[in-house]
């Protein structure tokens, strides 16, 4: 390569990093500004965390959205990786259209799409349906996870255990399900972080009752930028940060499959 | 044992299949129905099963000989009567395209770099790639619309330079621009990621042969890497491409009255106006849009790569 063309390269690459980057900097970095408003720099503060700790709206959607992220991660796992085993072990023609179409297609159309329904059902609008919506989008980014483990795994080594007289189901448990566990759990902490950041689907599904921390988020800055937006915003990056660093000591792969 | 096969496929794909039949499948159907469907009396949709006024009981209402009047085609034309609705189709088409343009443009160089820089450091690049990804989508939206804001350094600092060369203050806000940066910012690394997969995988001896040969710089880029990477070109576009047309947070808070997508009219019609059997042709139609796309995608690229062969 000559070096003139990598420097070109070279620049290229650190402005688009430096694009990535700054504006989630400047939204930590104000969150510390001992201002009301985004702009000039005045002091150091941590008011604006204080502040979030007495926001009763702030605390009843925080407290919302992990009770629907938590309920969500564990039964979309749960269908998830069951769907992974089927779509890797049998040829299915429906599951895998299921499966992933909801990955594929924009998230407003699976949004109102839900929004009819669950009024059609006469149902109240609130946890109950945000979950239950959360649930069937994430299936398909566990079904993904999980299969691209068991694309990964020795099938020989269920056969050996078969043959050596474990049942189908003893195979599962003590051969199949430990091998791919990483692939579970990263399953289910990429279920959680779906779930606890969706803003589309659940603006559609959540009706007058249920706040969520990105429906919060958003009628905030709708109305006006505010300091307290930026500490919540730090806040939750610091807690996706602490779940990816966990995933990636688990199953390292599983970080690229989003 | 055959019997025994088949009930174990069903334990462990029923379930799953099962949920998103319910929950995906029939939700889209109804939707598909709803659009040849009335609205409500206070808006919503007219129900499928009302109270029959002869017998008095919860009757399903449609019947062979009177579809017409539960049917009707009336959302349809209304959609192509006027032209704004199918001009704004075209205008978010043309957001998505630019955004998909942009993305590929800054991601190509970065790709090519990740690809070629040695073998420890590529994960780390491509991490370094995805993890502002993780961060909430409103939030990386918020984080533009402290940048782009009137009191920003950065919107300060274009128009001292504005006014030095003697040109009133623009606003970056609420403008096209706005909308365009910010979906190309939360996109990005979906441009990113399948290009450097493709990338990667090139055999190096190639452009070195090439070179070998006497082929200039951009001649080999051009005869080789492009033609090579184009599957991942094509993927990273639809990847970005679809999204961002189905997209209406970012034109609802930074695109002001003239940046409005698809996706904000289909907001307008389920939860403002509350014409649902409208706002159901409007998401066939989106759609309709990205199936159309993702075929042509799939049909370029194939097309493209068995002429690259």
């Amino acid at each position: 390569m000559h070096s003139k063309q990598s420097k070109w390269l070279w620049a290229a690459a650190i402005f688009v990093y430096g694009f990535l980057y700054v504006p989630l900097i400047i939204v930590v970095a104000y969150s510390f500004n001992d201002s009301k408003l985004n702009a000039e720099w005045v002091g150091f503060t941590f008011k604006w965390y204080g502040l979030l700790l007495h926001n009763e709206q702030m605390l009843v959607a925080a407290r919302n959205s992990l009770i629907i992220a938590v309920v969500t991660s564990c039964c979309a796992t749960v269908l998830g990786t069951l769907a992974g085993l089927a779509m890797h072990k049998y040829k299915l023609r429906i599951l895998p259209i299921l499966v992933l179409t909801p990955i594929a297609i924009p998230e407003i159309l699976m949004g109102v799409a839900l929004l009819i329904f669950f009024v059609m059902l006469n149902m109240t609008l609130g946890l109950v349906s945000v979950t239950l919506a959360h649930i069937a989008f994430c299936i398909g980014f566990v079904a993904i996870v999980v299969r691209s483990r068991l694309q990964g795994m020795d099938e020989a080594l269920v056969e050996a255990a078969r043959d050596l007289g474990a049942s189908p189901i003893q195979a599962f448990r003590l051969v199949t399900m430990p091998l791919i566990m990483p692939g579970i759990i990263a399953g289910a902490l990429m279920a959680f972080t779906l779930s606890i950041d969706d803003f589309v689907i659940t603006f559609f599904t959540a009706g007058a009752g249920a706040s969520t921390l990105p429906l919060q988020i958003y009628s905030m800055i709708r109305i006006a930028v505010t300091p307290e937006v930026n500490a919540i915003s730090t806040l939750l990056m610091l807690l996706t940060l602490t779940l990816i660093l966990i995933a990636s000591k688990v199953a390292p792969s599983a970080l690229r499959a989003k | 044992m055959a019997k025994n096969k088949s009930l174990g496929r069903w334990l462990i794909s029923g379930p799953p299949l099962l949920y998103l039949l319910i929950f995906f499948a029939i939700p889209t159907l109804i939707m598909a129905f709803a659009a040849f469907r009335f609205p409500g009396d206070y808006g919503g949709l007219l129900p499928f099963i009302d109270i029959n006024p002869e017998s008095g009981k919860n009757e399903l209402l449609i019947h062979a000989g009177n579809w017409q009047e539960f049917l009707t085609f009336e959302n349809f034309s209304r959609f192509f009567e006027d032209t704004i609705y199918v001009e704004l189709f075209i205008k978010s088409f043309w957001y998505a395209g630019i955004t998909t343009l942009v993305c590929l443009c800054m991601s190509y160089p970065l790709a090519w770099l990740i690809a070629r820089s040695p073998k420890k450091y590529r994960d780390l690049l491509i991490l370094l790639v995805i993890l502002p990804f993780w961060s909430n989508f409103l939030i990386r939206v918020y984080a533009w619309m402290i940048i782009l804001g009137p009191q920003g350094y950065f919107a300060m600092t274009i128009n001292q330079g504005l006014a030095l060369v003697g040109i009133a203050p623009i606003q970056l806000m609420y403008s096209h621009f706005a909308v365009i940066v910010v979906l190309v910012y939360v996109h990005l690394p979906f441009m990113v990621l399948p290009l450097y997969a493709n990338l990667e995988k090139h055999d190096v001896a190639l452009l070195d042969a090439a070179q070998d040969l006497g082929a200039s710089g951009w001649r080999r880029f051009w005869k080789i890497t492009w033609p090579l990477s184009l599957p991942g070109v094509w993927a990273g576009s639809a990847l970005v491409f679809i999204p961002a047309l189905g997209m209406f947070a970012v034109p609802d808070l930074l695109g002001g009255t003239d940046g409005m997508m698809i996706g904000n009219l289909i907001k307008q019609q389920f939860l403002d106006s509350r014409d649902w059997p409208f706002g159901s042709v409007l998401s066939i139609m989106l759609t309709l849009a990205v199936l159309m796309m993702a075929g042509l995608g799939m049909m370029i690229g194939r097309g493209r790569q068995r002429n690259a062969l």
